[in-house]
C-alpha cells in the first residue's frame, strides 16, 4: 500500500518561503497569484494491506515525525 | 467616546485574570483610565504590565546596577539597546536577549525569532549589526528529547544569523540537569555605527506621521509576552498558537532598508515592534516622546481577513517596525521601502494630547495614557528568604571527599569528554562565523576578536555565567560570572568596557527563588564596579521552571571589550615549541581549592555542593592588570583562563585547541609541566589539577621572557610560578617528582573533540 | 577597469566582495572601479566582470538561487557572459549561476543535512584560465566554505564531460592535494568544488576567496583568484 501524505503550514501560520514566491510570481507578471502556500509532500510504500490499519499507521507516523504539531497540519491519500 | 465592538467578550473577573491581571492591578487600571477598559484596552495592559515588558518584580533591583561611564553614550533602559563610545567617532550598540520559553516549545522558530528580535533592537538604534554571539543551556545530552532540542536552537539560530549575513562569532554553551524541561536560549548582537548616525525611539512632533513598515500582521504569538512571564505547564502545550515564524530574508531586507533610511534626514523616531508588538511600539514611542499617538489599525497590513483590532495589537509578527516621519517626508519614505518589496503604510500620527489613541476605522477602540502605561507598570518588591539547602552546601568540607586514587589520567579523559567542556565545534560550525571577513580569532578561544573594518577597531567579547556556582552561593557565583567574562577579555588582550546581562530565574513570587536574585543582582553590581564596566541594558527571564522546581539562577553575563592594537590579539592554545609555561595566580583564599560547586565534584562524585570558587574582587583585578600589562609588552604569546575543570583541563585545551587551521591537518602541541610550586599550596592532588579556584592564567612565553613576567607580577601582588616548556607530542604533569598525568595529546584531543557525540551516544 | 557587484534582495557577501576586489586592485597597482549593482537595473552599463556574491537570495526560498535567476540584472549578465566576458559566482553566486543554465549541474543539499562554515584545501585543476594563472599547478589552497547547499550534482553524462573537457576548477583534498572521500565536506561529486563553463570565462565555486584574502583572516590563498581575474582583465 502506497500513502501520499501532504504536509502545509497551518493556515495562521506565516509561510516565508510561500510569500517571497509569491511576490517573485508577481513581478513576474503573474498579477492573479492570490497566495502560494509551500509544504512537503511525502510518498511512504507500507507493507500492509489493511486499509484501516494502514491508515491507523500513516495518522500516527504524522503525528509522531512528519508533521510539527506546533505549526504544521496534514493530510494522506491511501492507494493500493 | 472609547468604544466597544460588537464582538468584544463581556469583561469578567475571569477573563481579566485570563490576562495575567491581579485584583489590585485592574484597580490601577481603572484609576488611569478614569473608567472601566474596553476588551481592547485590558489587551494593552495585560501585555504592557506582564513581566516580559513592565519587569514589575525585577525594576527595583536592577536600579542597583552601574549604568554610567565615559564611555557610556545611550544608558539601560533609555532606548532598545545600550550604546558605547570605541573611539574616533565610532559606538557600537549591544544587547542580549532571552527567548527560553519560545524555544522550549518550538526550538527552531524559538531560537530563530530571539535571534531575529535583538537584531531588531540593535539596528533599531541606528548600528549595522556585525555580530552575533549564544549562550545557550540544555539538560543531559543523552536523552532524545534533548538532542532534538540541541539540534532546534542550533538549526534555528543558524537559520536566521546565517541568512542574514553576522557572523555568529561566540558565545558559551552548558549541560546540566537543572536545565532538563527549562532550556535556556539567550541571543546576543552587536552593531556599529558612527555616534552622529544613533537613532532614537521617540515621537515628537504633532502632525508627523507614523508610518507601518516591514512584515503583514498575522495572528502569531498573541498573548506571547504574558506566555513567556508564565510557568512552562501542560497547559502551556494548548497555548501554542504563540509561536512566531521568522522569516529572515523579510528582516534583511528590513534591516538594508532602515540603514538607507537612517542615511537620510527623513525620520524622527523608530522603534521595533517586539514582545507586544504595535501596542508597546505606539505608547513607548510616545511616552519617550513626551507626545500622543493616534493610530488606526484598520490600515495595518494583515496577513489574514477579519483581524480584530485586539489581534493586530497584540500580534508579534516578527519583522515590523515603527517608523515617526517628518512631515513632507512620506514621498521619499515609501519610496525606499518600496525599492526592498517592503510594506509601508501611514497608519497615524503624533498628536500633542499624551494619548495611546487606537482607532479601527474612525472608531475609536483604545485611549489611554501613553507615559502612564509605559513607565506606571505596577512595581513588586517580592519577599526574600535564604534558601534553606545553602545550610548543608556552606558545611560541606573537603575532608568528606575521599582521597583520590592514582587514575589522574582517566579523570582528566573523563572531563574532557563532559560536553560542557569539550568541544563546541559541532555547533559553531553550523553557524556562519566568518561572513564580513572580521572574524580574526574563530570560535574556540576564551574570547571573540572581531575585527571592525569600518572602524579599524578590534573587539572582544565574552560570554560567562555558571549556574551551579550561582545556586551555590548567588553572590559568588554572579562575581565570578563578571570577572571570567572580564578576564577572558583581558586573555585576548582587550579591555572590558561594558556588559549586557540576561537573569535567567525561576518564579520571582516564590521567596527563595527572589532572594537568589538579589543576591546575583548584588554579586554583578560588586563585579561591575570593581572593572569599572557599566551595565547597558538585557533582560530578565523568570519562570524558567517546571512542576520539579527552578532552574539553577544563570545570571549570564556578555562581556564587551576592546583591543587596542592588532599585535595585542592573542589566543589561548600553545604557539612554539620550546616556550616556557607560567602559571599566573590572583591567590583567592580558597578553603576549599576550588572543589566546592566544579565539575569535577558534580561529574566524577556524583555532588552539587560545597562554597564555589571564592572571588575577591581585588586579587581578580591585580591579576587582570598584570596580565595586560604582560600581553600589551609584548611578553605573552598564549594565555587562557582556569574554568571548569580545573588546571589540569586548562593546561590540556592550551596543547590542542588552535581552530584556524583546518581540522585534519591542526597543529598539537605537548607539554611537560611540573605543578609543585602550586601544589604546595593546594591541599591535595586533586583539588591541585581540576579545582576550579579562580583567577588564575595559563601563559606561554619564551623562555627569555619569564623574568621581565615575573617582573610585572610581583609589581601587581600576582603570583607567578613556572610550570614547564611547551615540548613534544605528550601532556606531562608532574608533582615532587612524581607523575600526575600523561597522555598524548591526540588521545586527549579526541576525548575533547568527540564529547557530545560521545555523551549523546551518537557516536560511530 | 570596473568590476560589478550584483546585489540582490538577500545578498550577504556584497560587502566582503568590495572590500577584498578593490583593496587587491590596489594592492596590486590596478586602477579599478569596484561597485554595487542593484539586481532591478536592467541597464547598468558596461563591465568587465561580474561577481555573484553569496548569501541568501530571497531567502534560498523555494530552491537556492531559483528565483533571483528572474531578476531583471540576470538578462544582463547572460548577455555579458555570452560575449565572453568574465563571471564569477562564489557561494550563492554559484547556484545561481547553476540555476540559470550558464553552468551545468546543480547544488543542492549538504550530505549530512548542516551549514557547514570551516576552512577546507582546495586542489587547483588547471592553472591556464584567466581565474587561476597565478596559482601553481595543482596548487593546494587553504579557502573556507559556509553553506547548507553546497553539494555538487551532476548526472553522468553532465559529469563525465566536464572531467573529458577539463572543466572542473576545484576539488575538495587534503593538506597533500590528495582527492578523498573523507576530506569531501558536503557529498559533491567528484569532490567537486567549483566549475568553468567550456570558454573557461565564467567560474562558480562554493568556496569564499575573499574570505580568505588576507593575512589576518588565517589564509590568503584566496587572493592568487581574485588577482589572477583581475590581472587578466587588465591585460
Amino acid at each position: 500500500m502506497k500513502a501520499k501524505i501532504y504536509v502545509t503550514l497551518k493556515q495562521s501560520v506565516l509561510d516565508p518561503q510561500g510569500k517571497t514566491v509569491q511576490r517573485a510570481l508577481e513581478q513576474m507578471n503573474y498579477k492573479n497569484v492570490d497566495s502560494v502556500r509551500i509544504g512537503r509532500f511525502l510518498e511512504v510504500e507500507l507493507n500492509c494491506d489493511d486499509e484501516a490499519k494502514a491508515a491507523a499507521q500513516i495518522e500516527e507516523m504524522s503525528k509522531k515525525l512528519f508533521v510539527n504539531p506546533n505549526i504544521e497540519q496534514f493530510r494522506y491519500e491511501l492507494e493500493k | 467616546m472609547v468604544e466597544s465592538l460588537p464582538k468584544d467578550p463581556l469583561i469578567t473577573p475571569e477573563l481579566i485574570a485570563d490576562h495575567g491581571i491581579t485584583p489590585d492591578e485592574y484597580e490601577r487600571l481603572k484609576g488611569i483610565l478614569k473608567r472601566e477598559p474596553t476588551y481592547t484596552e485590558l489587551g494593552i495592559f495585560s501585555v504592557m504590565w506582564s513581566e516580559h515588558c513592565s519587569y514589575k518584580n525585577s525594576r527595583k533591583q536592577l536600579k542597583n546596577f552601574p549604568t554610567e561611564g565615559l564611555q557610556v553614550l545611550i544608558k539601560a533602559g533609555e532606548e532598545n539597546a545600550g550604546v558605547i563610545d570605541v573611539g574616533d567617532g565610532w559606538a557600537v550598540a549591544f544587547k542580549v536577549e532571552s527567548h527560553n520559553h519560545p524555544s522550549a516549545v518550538e526550538p527552531f522558530q524559538g531560537a530563530a525569532t530571539g535571534v531575529g528580535g535583538i537584531l531588531r533592537d540593535i539596528f533599531t538604534m541606528g548600528a549595522r549589526p556585525v555580530i552575533n554571539m549564544n549562550s545557550l543551556r540544555f539538560g543531559r545530552p543523552n536523552s532524545g528529547q534533548v538532542q532534538q532540542l540541541v539540534d532546534g536552537v542550533v538549526g534555528g539560530i543558524a537559520h536566521y544569523g546565517n541568512c542574514m549575513g553576522i557572523p555568529t562569532i561566540g558565545g558559551d554553551v552548558y549541560y546540566d540537569e537543572t536545565y532538563e524541561t527549562n532550556c535556556l536560549v539567550n541571543a546576543f548582537s552587536l552593531g556599529i555605527m558612527k555616534i552622529d548616525e544613533i537613532q532614537r525611539g521617540e515621537a515628537t512632533g504633532v502632525g508627523n506621521p507614523v508610518f507601518y513598515v516591514g512584515a503583514a500582521t498575522g495572528k502569531d504569538g498573541i498573548h506571547g509576552a504574558t506566555f513567556a512571564s508564565t510557568e512552562l505547564t501542560e497547559e502551556s502545550e494548548a497555548k501554542r498558537s504563540s509561536v512566531q515564524v521568522g522569516d529572515p530574508f523579510m528582516e534583511k531586507l528590513l534591516l538594508e532598508a532602515c540603514l538607507e533610511l537612517f542615511q537620510t534626514d527623513h525620520i524622527v523616531g523608530i522603534q521595533d515592534m517586539g514582545a507586544a508588538g504595535l501596542t508597546c511600539s505606539t505608547c513607548e514611542t510616545a511616552s519617550r516622546g513626551g507626545s500622543g499617538v493616534e493610530i488606526d489599525v484598520a490600515l495595518v497590513p494583515q496577513r489574514e481577513a477579519n483581524m480584530t483590532p485586539y489581534e493586530i495589537l497584540l500580534s508579534e509578527s516578527q519583522e515590523r517596525m515603527l517608523v515617526i516621519v517628518k512631515k513632507g517626508r512620506e514621498e521619499a519614505v515609501h519610496k525606499i521601502f518600496e525599492k526592498w518589496d517592503l510594506h509601508v503604510v501611514e497608519i497615524g500620527h503624533v498628536t500633542d494630547d499624551g494619548l495611546m489613541r487606537v482607532k479601527y476605522n474612525g472608531k475609536v477602540v483604545a485611549e489611554i495614557p501613553a507615559r502612564e502605561i509605559a513607565d506606571d507598570a505596577p512595581l513588586y518588591d517580592p519577599s526574600a528568604s535564604k534558601p534553606k539547602y545553602l545550610k548543608a552546601v556552606s558545611a560541606w568540607q573537603l575532608s568528606e571527599l575521599p582521597q583520590p586514587g592514582s587514575d589522574m589520567t582517566n579523570i582528566l579523559m573523563k572531563l574532557l569528554s563532559e560536553p560542557t567542556i569539550g568541544s563546541k565545534k559541532d555547533i559553531y560550525r553550523r553557524y556562519d562565523h566568518m561572513v564580513r571577513t572580521g572574524t580574526v580569532v574563530l570560535p574556540g578561544s576564551d574570547a571573540a576578536v572581531f575585527w571592525m573594518r569600518e572602524a579599524d577597531k578590534y573587539l572582544s567579547l565574552a560570554a560567562d555565567c555558571n549556574g551551579r556556582y550561582c545556586y551555590l552561593d548567588p553572590v559568588m557565583g554572579s562575581r565570578i560570572a563578571v570577572a571570567e567574562s572580564a578576564r577572558n577579555i583581558v586573555c585576548s588582550g582587550g579591555r572590558p568596557l561594558a556588559l549586557t546581562d540576561c537573569l535567567n530565574f525561576g518564579n520571582p513570587t516564590k521567596p527563595e527563588i527572589f532572594w537568589q536574585f538579589k543576591a546575583c543582582v548584588q554579586g554583578l553590581k560588586e563585579g561591575c564596579e570593581a572593572f569599572n564596566t557599566p551595565v547597558t541594558g538585557g533582560n530578565v527571564s523568570f519562570y524558567n521552571e517546571n512542576p520539579e522546581g527552578a532552574i539553577d539562577p544563570t545570571p549570564l553575563v556578555v562581556m564587551v571589550g576592546q583591543i587596542d592594537k592588532k599585535e595585542h590579539i592573542t589566543t589561548q592554545w600553545f604557539k612554539k615549541e620550546g616556550d616556557a609555561v607560567c602559571l599566573l595566580d590572583g591567590l583567592q583564599d580558597d578553603s576549599l581549592a576550588g572543589i566546592g560547586g566544579s565539575e569535577y565534584l558534580r561529574r566524577i562524585h556524583d555532588l552539587k555542593t560545597g562554597n564555589p570558587p571564592c572571588m575577591d574582587l581585588k586579587k581578580e583585578k591585580a591579576l587582570q592588570d598584570a596580565l595586560l600589562k604582560a600581553i600589551t609588552s609584548g611578553l605573552i604569546r598564549s594565555a587562557h583562563d582556569v574554568s571548569e575543570g580545573g588546571l589540569a583541563v586548562c593546561a590540556a585545551e592550551c596543547c590542542f585547541t588552535a581552530p584556524m587551521e583546518v581540522e585534519s591537518e591542526a597543529v598539537k602541541l605537548g607539554a611537560k609541566l611540573d605543578f609543585t610550586s602550586v601544589g604546595s599550596r593546594t591541599p591535595r592532588p586533586d583539588a591541585l589539577l581540576f579545582g576550579e579556584q579562580q583567577s588564575r592564567v595559563i601563559v606561554s612565553l619564551a623562555p627569555e621572557n619569564v623574568t621581565a613576567l615575573e617582573e610585572i607580577a610581583k609589581e601587581f601582588g600576582v603570583k607567578c610560578d613556572l610550570l614547564g616548556t611547551v615540548t613534544g607530542e605528550e601532556l606531562e604533569i608532574t608533582l615532587n617528582q612524581g607523575t600526575l598525568i600523561k597522555a598524548k595529546v591526540d588521545d586527549l584531543k579526541k576525548a575533547w573533540r568527540d564529547a557530545y557525540k560521545n555523551a549523546a551516544g551518537l557516536s560511530e | 577597469m570596473k568590476i560589478g557587484i550584483v546585489v540582490f534582495p538577500g545578498s550577504n557577501c556584497d560587502y566582503d566582495c568590495l572590500t577584498s576586489f578593490s583593496r587587491l586592485a590596489k594592492e596590486n597597482g590596478l586602477t579599478a572601479e569596484v561597485g554595487y549593482v542593484w539586481h532591478k537595473e536592467s541597464n547598468p552599463g558596461t563591465f568587465d566582470a561580474y561577481v555573484l556574491p553569496g548569501g541568501f537570495s530571497y531567502g534560498d526560498y523555494l530552491r537556492c538561487g531559483a528565483i533571483a535567476r528572474f531578476s531583471p540584472i540576470m538578462e544582463e549578465v547572460t548577455a555579458h557572459a555570452k560575449k565572453g566576458r568574465p563571471v564569477i559566482g562564489i557561494c550563492n553566486g554559484f547556484q545561481i549561476l547553476c540555476e540559470s543554465g550558464l553552468l551545468p549541474g546543480a547544488l543542492y543539499m549538504n550530505r549530512d543535512l548542516n551549514f557547514i562554515c570551516e576552512h577546507v584545501y582546495l586542489r587547483t585543476e588547471r592553472n591556464d584560465t584567466i581565474f587561476t594563472s597565478l596559482c601553481k599547478s595543482k596548487e593546494v589552497l587553504n579557502i573556507p566554505i559556509a553553506h547548507g547547499e553546497g553539494n555538487y550534482y551532476a548526472d553522468d553524462e553532465t559529469l563525465k564531460k566536464l572531467e573529458d573537457e577539463d572543466l572542473v576548477a576545484f576539488r575538495y583534498c587534503t593538506g597533500d592535494g590528495l582527492v578523498t572521500p573523507e576530506v569531501n565536506p558536503n557529498g559533491s561529486r567528484n569532490n567537486i568544488a567549483g566549475i568553468f563553463n567550456k570558454e573557461r570565462t565564467i567560474l562558480g565555486m562554493m568556496p569564499h576567496p575573499e574570505r580568505a584574502a588576507e593575512p589576518g583572516l588565517g589564509s590568503s590563498d584566496g587572493q592568487k583568484i581574485i588577482v589572477s581575474l583581475l590581472k587578466n582583465i587588465a591585460k
